[in-house]
């Protein structure tokens, strides 16, 4: 059955919108795009040495996002650039790093646009376990996690005043993020994993009233972008990630049609 | 029992820094069991930071706070809520711990919000959502509730009311009560213990003493001597150890 690489790709491109759905939520709710962002980009470096030291990229991107990941909360600890410049200077150096990285590589023929913007046809049946396994740790680790992230999420005082330890929680989340960056960056690429963790969300947004059900119109939100894109990829030959990217940006504006009257008062 | 095993937190000579300037120094106090200990005080005195001293939300503090119960309930002063967040008033009370319907209702019922308990909560106007901040604080039967001007923007006969719902939730669930406020006149009355803050303690003790204080009345003026004075009547009587009421 996984003989076939569309087969594959759709196995795998589920996975990771069951994924996606939640962590892209928090996403949201914490303004993390850009963060998210950071470590996509920091992906890249370790694409090129998982290629160097013929080690698993999903290890490798997984290991390097983490580490920059750490960077970036010595960083803000230590400077006074605020947050978004330091983002800036860490998403923008390591995918230079990366990218002169496989300048020297010239041994190693490097799919590029495969790595930015996806390539279903790289998709193995180990990448579907990595995928499969990897997704269901992040999501037992997010639901065990939830409560104090939310809270948190909400108001961190509270949170902390009533013995939730937010920031245990916070940098187990750092750690999930970095996590499904490294399994997805095969189906969607490194440069548009943000908008599958944020374009289903914020179409759910749209359509919920509750954070559960948000969760819940993400996940569906993030199945249908990955089976239309995947689809239309197929058909058009076009690259997979920017397919999946661009259905998800059609369900958000459908979802605009229906946003709930209180938002809009809101705003 | 003994006194010291009533103690729920207590707080050493606590204190914070920040960028070289105090917030507030040297606050030695201590919430004991259905005890209610009120923090008076000026504007910039120093009252929210010792009540999160006292939480544990600050972290390198001079002196030291020892905290006797995780099961904690608190009302912050300021609460500044993402309305990114769909969040629904009945999500809002069970944030931190997860609670069953009669609960979520009966906290709601006593503070007079059960009728919005499906409304988002970016749709509540200041006083509803005060209510329900106070509502999400007692349902989980806390040992101890942190109250930081509670009722703040409630309307006049509500405020009343919920400072007696307050008074009684600390008599049933004989959970202790740190309590900040400006309102001298409702507070002062059922109060065990005042401490008096401007960026430290200027003086400490059962509302009557404090008010004879001189330092208080510099703080506060002659005329809220005398409002703290009206409520004399109301500490004509002791609770003997037997659970007798024997009068001075």
């Amino acid at each position: 059955m996984f003989d076939d690489f569309f087969i594959r790709a759709l196995v795998a491109g589920i996975g990771v919108a069951f994924v996606t759905g939640p962590l892209g939520c928090f996403v949201i709710w914490r303004r993390l795009s850009y963060f998210g962002d950071t470590l996509a980009h920091s992906a890249l470096l370790g694409v090129t040495l998982a290629f160097t030291m013929e080690f698993n990229i999903a290890i490798s991107v997984f290991v390097i996002s983490s580490i920059i990941a750490l960077i970036l909360i010595q960083l803000q600890k230590k400077t006074n650039l605020p947050g978004d410049a330091l983002l800036g200077l860490l998403a923008h150096s390591s995918l230079a790093v990366g990218l002169v990285v496989i300048g020297f590589l010239t041994f190693i023929r490097f799919d590029i646009m495969g790595l930015l913007f996806g390539d279903i046809l790289a998709v193995s049946v180990d990448d579907l376990l990595i995928i499969w396994i990897g997704g269901a740790l992040i999501l037992l680790v997010l639901k065990l996690i939830w409560k104090p992230l939310f809270a948190s999420t909400v108001n961190y005082e509270l949170a902390e005043a009533e013995g939730l330890n937010p920031d245990r929680a916070k940098a187990i989340f750092t750690i999930l993020m970095a996590a499904i960056i490294a399994i997805s960056i095969k189906m969607v690429g490194l440069l548009l994993i943000t908008g599958m963790l944020i374009i289903p969300a914020a179409m759910a947004r749209n359509l919920s009233s509750s954070p559960q059900s948000m969760v819940i119109y993400s996940i569906i939100g993030g199945l249908l972008s990955v089976i239309i894109g995947l689809f239309t990829s197929l058909e058009f030959n076009t690259s997979s990630g920017p397919s999946i990217i661009t259905a998800a940006l059609l369900l958000f504006i459908l979802s605009l049609f229906k946003i709930k009257q209180s938002i809009k008062l809101k705003n | 029992m003994s006194t010291d095993q009533n103690i729920l937190v207590k707080l050493n000579d606590a204190g914070l820094q920040l960028n070289n300037k105090w917030l507030v120094k040297g606050v030695s106090l201590q919430v004991e069991k259905g005890k209610i200990v009120t923090l008076i005080g000026p504007n910039g005195s120093g009252k929210s930071t010792t009540a999160k001293i006292a939480l544990g939300i600050y972290k390198k503090i001079d002196g030291s706070v020892e905290k006797y119960t995780n099961k904690v309930g608190y009302v912050p002063q300021k609460i500044s809520i993402d309305w990114t967040l769909p969040l629904r008033v009945n999500d809002f009370m069970m944030l931190t711990e997860s609670l069953n319907k009669e609960t979520i209702d009966e906290a709601l019922s006593l503070t007079g919000v059960i009728h919005i308990k499906d409304k988002n909560l970016g749709d509540l106007s200041g006083g509803e959502f005060q209510r329900v901040l106070l509502a999400r604080a007692i349902s989980k039967k806390p040992d101890l509730l942190v109250l930081d001007e509670p009722v703040q923007g409630v309307d006049f006969t509500g405020e009343i009311a919920l400072y007696e719902l307050i008074k009684k939730i600390s008599d049933e669930l004989s959970c202790g009560i740190l309590l900040i406020s400006h309102d001298l006149h409702t507070v002062m009355s059922a109060t065990d213990h005042v401490v008096c803050l401007n960026g430290h303690v200027c003086c400490s003790g059962s509302p009557m003493d404090v008010a004879k204080n001189n330092e208080y009345k510099a703080l506060f003026g002659e005329q809220a001597s005398q409002i703290l004075s009206r409520y004399q009547h109301k500490h004509d009587h002791i609770h003997t150890d037997e659970g007798e009421i024997k009068k001075n």
